[in-house]
């Protein structure tokens, strides 16, 4: 059983927890994720991506919105806590070379997996430039870390409490206006986002990378659940992924298929939070 | 059709067993031929299509031994030759219509371990009951000799006696076996390593152990609690597992032999790679694998209240399919309350790989069965999900390498089938995760493991059986690979000198 060492809440639905998980740590790669249970019986899996690894202490870090009713489960566990089911690394790792000029752009906590593939482009020798995009100030996670890597940093928010005022397409396409444009663009974030920095990229035939976090049932390949479309072709996310080139995915039947059980899900995680916090929950809060 | 009670069938073999029961070695080939083949009580079709219990509910001891005395005991003993680990069948029998349970299940486990579950998912009408000199004489196969029920009952008995007598272990080599994968193969080979006093470990992926055993096949067919009592008597034999953990991620192949100081490893991963038809509309929501929809219920539990994993609760579900598994999701869907469930299948029912009973059973329960008719494509709505699927029929041409006659489309034959749920069972692929991080091991075209007739792989101290040697196969085929790789190991690891388990000739409890 994998105990929690750390735990910090980011921002009001943003945890970090450092969880024991030494063989996970020895063997993960940048883009690699993990599959957890918060209830080995009847719980369910969820990918969530390697933030972080630390051989020395055999531990993973994982950065988590709360979104469901797992995740709220899992913000609940407390250090010292077992976690009752993880599993991995799962998917390819990113595949790291010096591409030269690397841009990285980051929505909403795509911070965190994007964390490992900038320290791994880093250690490569390419320039990195980093995007990072949130709603407002407060939902800024790993400023710090990310500012300590990275050549550049641009912080861009939708209310403009911080940074850029603006999406960070507006950004990516400056980037890509400049006279040494990007050799390779990652994109990590709602899939919404990353889509449209794939069609920001497109008239400039930047490759365009985006990892997708598409619904999953055992991560191995066994059931298909995660499968999109590339390039017409059906892929499974957590075998031929999680990494694909943005300008090839069918993003809206990415999207679409994210909310296939949508209202279900809605209906468990109100009960939980009901139940368990007996806390009142709204529509609109879900 | 009507369901005669457990009861009934009980008083009713009673009566048969008082007449020839007392008489049970002299009697003639002719009287035998008589004996009233023994039904197997089922739960009511009505009842059973609305609960998780198991559908077939076993022969009582008076069923079984009327059973066993219309068993020819014949020279020839065709039926062990259909059976893919050679179970001695007239000797087991033989001691049931004695009333000896406990000699017949000792015969049973000589060659193989999992009777239980054999009993009740191997196709016998292919196997041993096809060649049953009885059901031969009698010309026609569903009356030859219950050989499955029968094992079933042995099986049944020795577990609900608590008569199950944990397999004696040699004293510890200090060679150490990797069990990659805890399906039927897998348990086999860990049972089979761990007795010549190995130290074994298995490996699952999962959060519970028993492979496609647990995931795939249904609680109505097969109980996991006989999957537990499974695992219970390997832990308790001293067998190491680890859940949890994906040999080819987690660790490397490699890195259990260079690293992790194992001896030897054996992978049974099985054929986990859904195959999708590559038809429009296969990513429309409401589109699943059948992989993905019984894991979603078998594993995950979705059809309780209590578990977090979401399914769909399906009003019109269609099946693509033929097989068991395709069985298996139709009738669970009825469970989850689908108002219709309907089978598309190309051919006809003649040709359908599924087991007799399954498609029998799948019948009782109102699974309605369009034959000749394949999907061509599956329509959506604006919001991106099912509402139907335009089929095609088909008709029978002519007799393809493999015998089985092919389906041929007919043209301008479209008709529309409405549906919210379309789940895909027409097959899976071999799993390429340990192929994709092991790029020394051998695969074919298709993706499966190559092994030579000791089931080694083209690397050293490894093994390979089951579904990723075979393609999806059956848990009989991939118990009889488990036996010969563990054969192959125990020869590797204690030398040529020890004696070890052929095949047809195991050495369990």
């Amino acid at each position: 059983m994998n105990s929690i060492l750390y735990k910090q809440q980011l921002s009001t639905d943003v945890f970090m927890m450092r969880l024991f998980a030494p063989l996970i740590a020895e063997e993960r790669q940048a883009g690699q994720f993990i599959i957890l249970q918060t209830d080995d019986d009847y719980g369910e899996r969820i990918p969530l991506t390697i933030a972080d690894a630390d051989t020395a202490e055999g531990s993973i870090t994982i950065i988590f919105q709360v979104v469901g009713k797992t995740t709220k489960h899992l913000s609940s566990f407390n250090t010292g806590d077992k976690l009752p089911a993880l599993v991995g690394p799962l998917g390819k790792p990113t595949h790291i070379k010096n591409f030269g000029r690397a841009v990285c752009v980051c929505g909403g906590i795509g911070v965190a997996p994007m964390h490992p593939i900038v320290q791994a482009l880093k250690n490569a020798g390419n320039h990195v430039s980093i995007i990072i995009g949130a709603r407002t100030k407060e939902l800024i996670i790993l400023e710090k870390e990310m500012a300590a890597i990275a050549d550049e940093l641009i912080i861009c928010t939708d209310d403009g409490s911080y940074g850029r005022k603006g999406l960070v397409t507006a950004a990516l396409k400056d980037l890509c206006e400049r006279e040494l444009k990007p050799d390779i663009v990652f994109a990590i974030g709602p899939p919404v986002m990353m889509k449209f920095c794939s069609e920001t990229t497109r008239p400039y035939h930047v490759f365009t990378q985006v990892s997708l976090n598409t619904i999953m049932v055992d991560g191995t390949g066994m059931c298909g659940g995660c499968r999109v479309n590339v390039d017409n072709k059906v892929k499974f996310v957590c075998v031929d992924g999680p990494e694909f080139d943005g300008h090839l995915v069918d993003f809206d039947n990415m999207i679409s298929r994210l909310n296939a059980y949508k209202d279900i899900e809605r209906k468990h995680y109100k009960c939980f939070v009901e139940k368990t916090f007996n806390q009142p929950v709204k529509e609109e809060q879900i | 059709m009507s369901h005669k009670s457990s009861k009934a069938l009980q008083e009713e073999a009673q009566c048969l067993l008082n007449i020839y029961g007392p008489q049970s070695s002299s009697l003639k080939v002719k009287e035998r031929q008589k004996i009233p083949a023994q039904v197997m009580p089922v739960q009511d079709p009505e009842l059973r299509s609305h609960n998780m219990e198991e559908v077939s509910l076993g022969y009582s001891l008076e069923q079984a031994r009327v059973e066993a005395l219309r068993c020819l005991q014949c020279a020839k003993k065709n039926c062990i030759e259909g059976c893919p680990v050679q179970i001695d069948i007239p000797r087991f029998i033989g001691h049931i219509s004695k009333g000896e349970i406990e000699e017949a299940i000792a015969v049973v486990k000589e060659t193989t371990l999992l009777p239980a579950v054999c009993g009740r998912v191997c196709p016998q009408e292919r196997q041993c009951q096809l060649y049953c000199t009885l059901g031969k004489s009698l010309k026609d196969i569903g009356s030859s000799v219950a050989i499955g029920g029968l094992e079933r009952f042995v099986a049944d008995w020795e577990r609900i006696n608590n008569k199950i007598v944990i397999p004696s272990v040699k004293p510890a080599t200090g060679k150490k076996v990797a069990v990659v994968g805890s399906g039927p193969a897998g348990l086999v080979v860990a049972a089979d390593c761990r007795r010549e006093g190995h130290h074994v470990t298995i490996f699952e992926a999962f959060h519970k152990l028993g492979g496609v055993l647990r995931y795939g096949i249904p609680e109505f067919r097969l109980p996991n609690d006989i999957i537990d009592k499974e695992i219970e008597t390997l832990s308790a034999m001293g067998v190491e597992i680890k859940t949890n953990f994906v040999v080819g991620r987690t660790r490397k192949l490699t890195d259990l032999i260079d690293k992790d100081g194992y001896d030897a490893v054996f992978i049974g991963t099985g054929a986990g790679l859904p195959i999708f038809m590559g038809i429009e509309g296969e990513s429309l929501n409401g589109v699943l694998s059948a992989n993905e929809y019984l894991t979603r219920i078998n594993l995950m539990k979705a059809y309780l209240k209590d578990a977090d994993t979401p399914v769909y609760l399906s009003k019109k579900l269609v099946v693509l399919g033929g097989g068991n598994v395709a069985m298996d999701a139709a009738r669970m869907a009825k469970r989850l309350g689908a108002e219709s469930v309907t089978v598309v299948y190309r051919r006809t029912e003649n040709e359908m790989p599924a087991r007799r009973e399954e498609v029998l059973h799948a019948k009782e329960e109102g699974i309605r069965f369009l034959l000749l008719s394949n999907a061509k494509r599956i329509l959506g709505d604006e919001k991106g999900t099912v509402k139907g699927i335009e089929c095609l029929q088909y008709e029978l041409g002519e007799a393809d390498a493999s015998g089985r006659r092919s389906a041929v489309e007919i043209a301008n034959s479209e008709f529309i089938l409405e549906a919210d749920t379309v789940i895909i069972a027409v097959g899976n692929g071999s799993n390429p995760l340990i192929s994709q991080t092991t790029p020394l091991l051998t695969v074919s075209k298709r993706g499966n493991i190559v092994v030579d007739e000791t089931q080694q792989t083209s690397m050293d101290k490894i093994f390979a059986g089951g579904d990723i040697v075979l393609g999806a196969a059956t848990v009989i085929l991939a118990m009889g690979e488990g036996r010969r790789s563990a054969a192959s190991i125990n020869k590797l690891l204690c030398g040529p000198a020890v004696e070890t388990s052929d095949p047809s000739k195991g050495t369990l409890s």
